[in-house]
């Protein structure tokens, strides 16, 4: 909790404004890049606080979600007034409330200052983007507004550092020494009718009858907004006729000719376009703008079309295409560090942790890295530019037909690279069921690690036929079909997720289309750091532990004094080979002459004998491990689906991540653990491989497809499930996503190979 | 003299209108009216996505995408 870290006499501030008024840019430009990020208790929103730099004062602040309005609807929505009012257990009340303002949006930006300013905290007003005033034909007059609102007003261009320490300096000075407070005839809400007020005066003395205290701010939630979330709040706990009472109110404020809840836009629209008469004035011109003009073609019938076809071909040509020399970077050092370890320590249980546990098991998941920094690079520039909203515009009817929106298209779609980003990208849909579906399907959707298992299935046990003159291939159609199996499952997911888990009218899709701009690096640079270290950090310390616990069950409780020492025996005799050959009188290069020595013949073989003595100890202490138990207890469970104990093995010690299957299975076969999917001896050890009692092949088509079906829809990464418990702020999704995939993966391979088993 | 009363959903690309009123008064019609979707206000249709739905709008010099299901429920009047 960052609270719990936060120095006790730290002075607090909140920021908080619209969505899309930059105001992460402005909370990294006031702390730096060190924000400590938590969540809060019972809710999904993340608490982001840091630390103001550069003040004599500690200044902690609080980077509050972006919201339109302080009207909640459910507990998160409510989060935003919850800490304005300090009503947040364990994080003191911010003394100043700093707003955000789209400088060229004004007006609608003064909506939700409205209601802050209501709360009787000291206000600073943030103009941000300023550089956009001028070019989009605006005229500001920050001064007057500064003057009619008697709060201090900032102008600020955060994505290019300007204007930054004079806020600094005004936040300083509003701690010292608050301005007065405004008199409530300032408020929007002296603008409200009187029968309004009226109805306030009694619900509020009727309920400190009741020995509640709520502040003007909650009652008037209570009356506007119907099935709010104070309504929902009171209403549970346990004061009788409240609902009534309220209810009754909102019929006498109807028969008096007031609106509820039309009363309250109407007069705090009426009150900013008092505010700004004369201090913001806006160009009319009838001609589009540049933004509307390239919006004419970007969201046109066909080229709007094309054009998002296109950026999704880029975006993930480019994460196949330059992610692999990082990740076969990221492999290599993985085989060095390995190797050093070898080097260093004697066989034994440590080497086993540092190699086996430790490099291989969290190496596993950074391979992923480069591939998800693509991945939120082009999100970033995507969002920065302002044509993220109008992907989500151009693929809404699409997305509705599977009860989503638009907005669940680009973390779906960056989900068959890898699922962690996916998820991670849904925090940009506003409505919590949408999100939580998106969430729960992205899994789902075939992502890079699940390639590898197909590829190993595929090339053994998929018949190499070829079609149309060897143009279309039955291997490439399989992998073609178990890429896309995901996706065509999570329709019929996603319809029942939102039907029996997440019901209600569809969520609304105010979307604002924000204009065109250049992306700015220094926002790019920052998200893209700020999701790729939360990934390495959050996941990263967990999918240690999983790969932990998974080592300790393949290695314990064998004893494996004789496997290390054939392991020594094996490696004296290796080096012994290396320093041999090094000895030898230089041949010219290309000639395989020291091969022909005898000598080394001879030790060759050797180390053959001693690497076939090595596997099979090792697939021998597998099978008595605590994981091989579990595998052959499990044996009856997995039968039906074509699979001996070793699979069932190989795939609960792939639960860290998927494609551990491949060496786990390369163990099993005892090949050694450094398989790749492109391995001929492990293809070859699965085509041979028998059913003990009747000699028939463990290995047919039928159970090479049962278990690229189970891969395809089961939730065999920690990665993903912790990336779960993170964003959903509870061990309850990750823990449903694990119990439905697996089980939608049983039954899936179940039918697999059922159908397929009399075929081949 | 006045139009008939249409919703925004009739609106051709580059129409503009005046909003009447939002009908309802739940979360739509409340997070409509947020977004500054208020009686008197000029509104103008600045384009379909390509499928048909949502439709882009221009109200208080911003831009906001509206579904069909959210624009038929703003009446307005064309500008005569």
């Amino acid at each position: 909790m960052p609270s719990n870290t936060s120095v006790k006499d730290a002075r607090v501030v909140a920021l908080i404004g619209n969505p899309n008024t930059g105001k992460s840019s402005l909370f990294n430009a006031l702390c730096g890049m060190n924000a400590r990020v938590g969540n809060y208790p019972g809710v999904t929103v993340e608490q982001k606080v840091g630390r103001l730099s550069g003040t004599a004062e500690t200044i902690d602040v609080i980077d509050l979600p972006g919201t339109y309005s302080l009207a909640a609807r459910s507990a998160d929505e409510a989060v935003a007034v919850n800490v304005l009012s300090g009503e947040i257990p364990q994080q003191a009340k911010p003394e100043v409330a700093i707003v955000i303002l789209d400088a060229a949006n004004v007006e609608r930006n003064l909506y939700l200052f409205s209601q802050i300013y209501e709360l009787g905290l000291p206000v600073i007003v943030v103009m941000n983007m300023w550089d956009r005033v001028t070019s989009e034909g605006l005229t500001v007059n920050a001064e007057l507004l500064s003057q009619r609102l008697g709060v201090p007003v900032v102008c600020t261009s955060a994505n290019k550092r300007k204007g930054i320490d004079e806020l600094k300096k005004t936040i300083e000075s509003t701690l010292r020494s608050p301005a007065s407070t405004p008199r409530p005839e300032q408020f929007a809400r002296a603008m409200f009718p009187s029968v309004f007020h009226d109805e306030v005066k009694q619900l509020t003395e009727w309920l400190e009858s009741q020995g509640r205290k709520p502040s003007t701010y909650q009652v008037d939630r209570l009356l506007i907004d119907s099935d709010g979330h104070f309504q929902k709040l009171i209403c549970q706990s346990g004061l009788p006729d409240i609902a009534t009472k309220i209810e009754d109110a909102r019929l006498r404020l109807q028969t008096a000719g007031c609106k509820v809840p039309m009363f309250e836009t109407k007069a705090r629209y009426a009150w900013v376009r008092k505010l700004i008469d004369g201090a913001v004035v806006r160009q009319e011109s009838r001609s589009a703008s540049p933004s509307d003009r390239i919006d004419r073609w970007l969201t046109h019938r066909w080229v709007g079309m094309l054009f998002f076809v296109f950026v999704m071909f880029i975006v993930f040509q480019s994460i196949t295409l330059f992610a692999k020399f990082p990740m076969d970077g990221i492999q290599w050092l993985q085989a060095q560090a390995s190797g050093g370890v070898e080097a260093v320590l004697a066989p034994g249980a440590l080497r086993s942790l540092i190699v086996d546990g430790v490099i291989g098991g969290v190496g596993g998941v950074i391979v992923f890295l480069p591939q998800i920094a693509i991945l939120f690079l082009f999100i970033a520039i995507l969002e920065d530019c302002g044509y993220m909203a109008r992907a989500a515009f151009v693929m809404d009817k699409l997305m509705t037909t599977v009860g989503l929106s638009g907005k669940s298209f680009l973390p779906l779609m960056s989900s068959f690279a890898c699922a962690v980003p996916g998820i991670m990208a849904t925090r940009t849909i506003e409505s919590r069921k949408d999100r939580m579906v998106t969430l729960l399907i992205a899994p789902l959707m075939s992502c890079s690690a699940r390639l590898p298992v197909y590829v190993l299935m595929v090339s053994a046990f998929v018949p190499d036929t070829k079609y149309v003159g060897g143009w279309i291939t039955l291997q490439g159609m399989v992998l073609m079909f178990m890429q896309s199996l995901g996706a065509m499952v999570a329709i019929p997911v996603a319809w029942l997720l939102k039907k029996f888990f997440f019901p209600g009218e569809p969520a609304t899709f105010l979307m604002e289309l924000h204009s065109y701009k250049w992306p700015s690096p220094v926002v790019i640079y920052q998200r893209v750091w700020e999701r790729l270290l939360s990934f390495v950090v959050r996941a990263g310390t967990l999918i240690f532990c999983t790969s932990i616990l998974v080592w300790a069950a393949v290695y314990f409780p064998g004893d494996h004094l004789s496997l290390d020492s054939s392991v020594s025996k094996l490696e004296r005799l290796q080096s012994e080979v290396s320093e041999t050959i090094a000895k030898q009188p230089s041949s010219p290069r290309g000639t395989e002459a020291p091969i022909e020595d005898p000598n080394i013949a001879n030790m060759q073989s050797k180390i053959d004998e001693a690497q076939e003595l090595v596997n099979q100890q090792r697939s021998k202490l597998i099978e008595g491990s605590f994981l091989g138990m579990v595998g052959h207890r499990i044996e009856p469970f997995v039968k039906p689906l074509g699979w001996d104990w070793k699979i069932g093995v190989a795939v609960v010690a792939s639960f860290p991540a998927r494609e551990v299957i491949i060496a786990t299975l390369g163990t099993i076969y005892s090949l050694g653990s450094d398989q790749d999917e492109n391995s001929q001896g492990l293809q070859h050890q699965m085509q041979i491989a028998e059913w003990p009692n009747d000699g028939k092949p463990v290995f047919s088509l039928a159970t090479a497809l049962s278990i690229m079906v189970f891969f395809a829809l089961c939730a065999q990464c920690s990665a993903t499930l912790m990336t779960i418990r993170r964003e959903t702020n509870s061990w309850r999704w990750p823990i449903f996503s694990f119990v439905y995939m697996t089980t939608l993966a049983y039954i899936g391979a179940w039918l697999t190979y059922q159908c397929f088993r009399f075929w081949s | 003299m006045s139009l008939p009363n249409i919703s925004l959903d009739d609106l051709q690309q580059g129409e503009s209108a005046i909003i009447i009123e939002i009908i309802g008064d739940d979360v739509v019609a409340s997070r409509l009216m947020e977004m500054g979707l208020i009686e008197d206000e000029p509104i103008a249709m600045v384009g379909r996505a390509p499928m048909g739905d949502p439709t882009e709008f221009a109200v208080r010099g911003y831009r906001i995408s509206l579904r069909k299901s959210e624009s038929v429920r703003v009446l307005v009047r064309r500008e005569p």
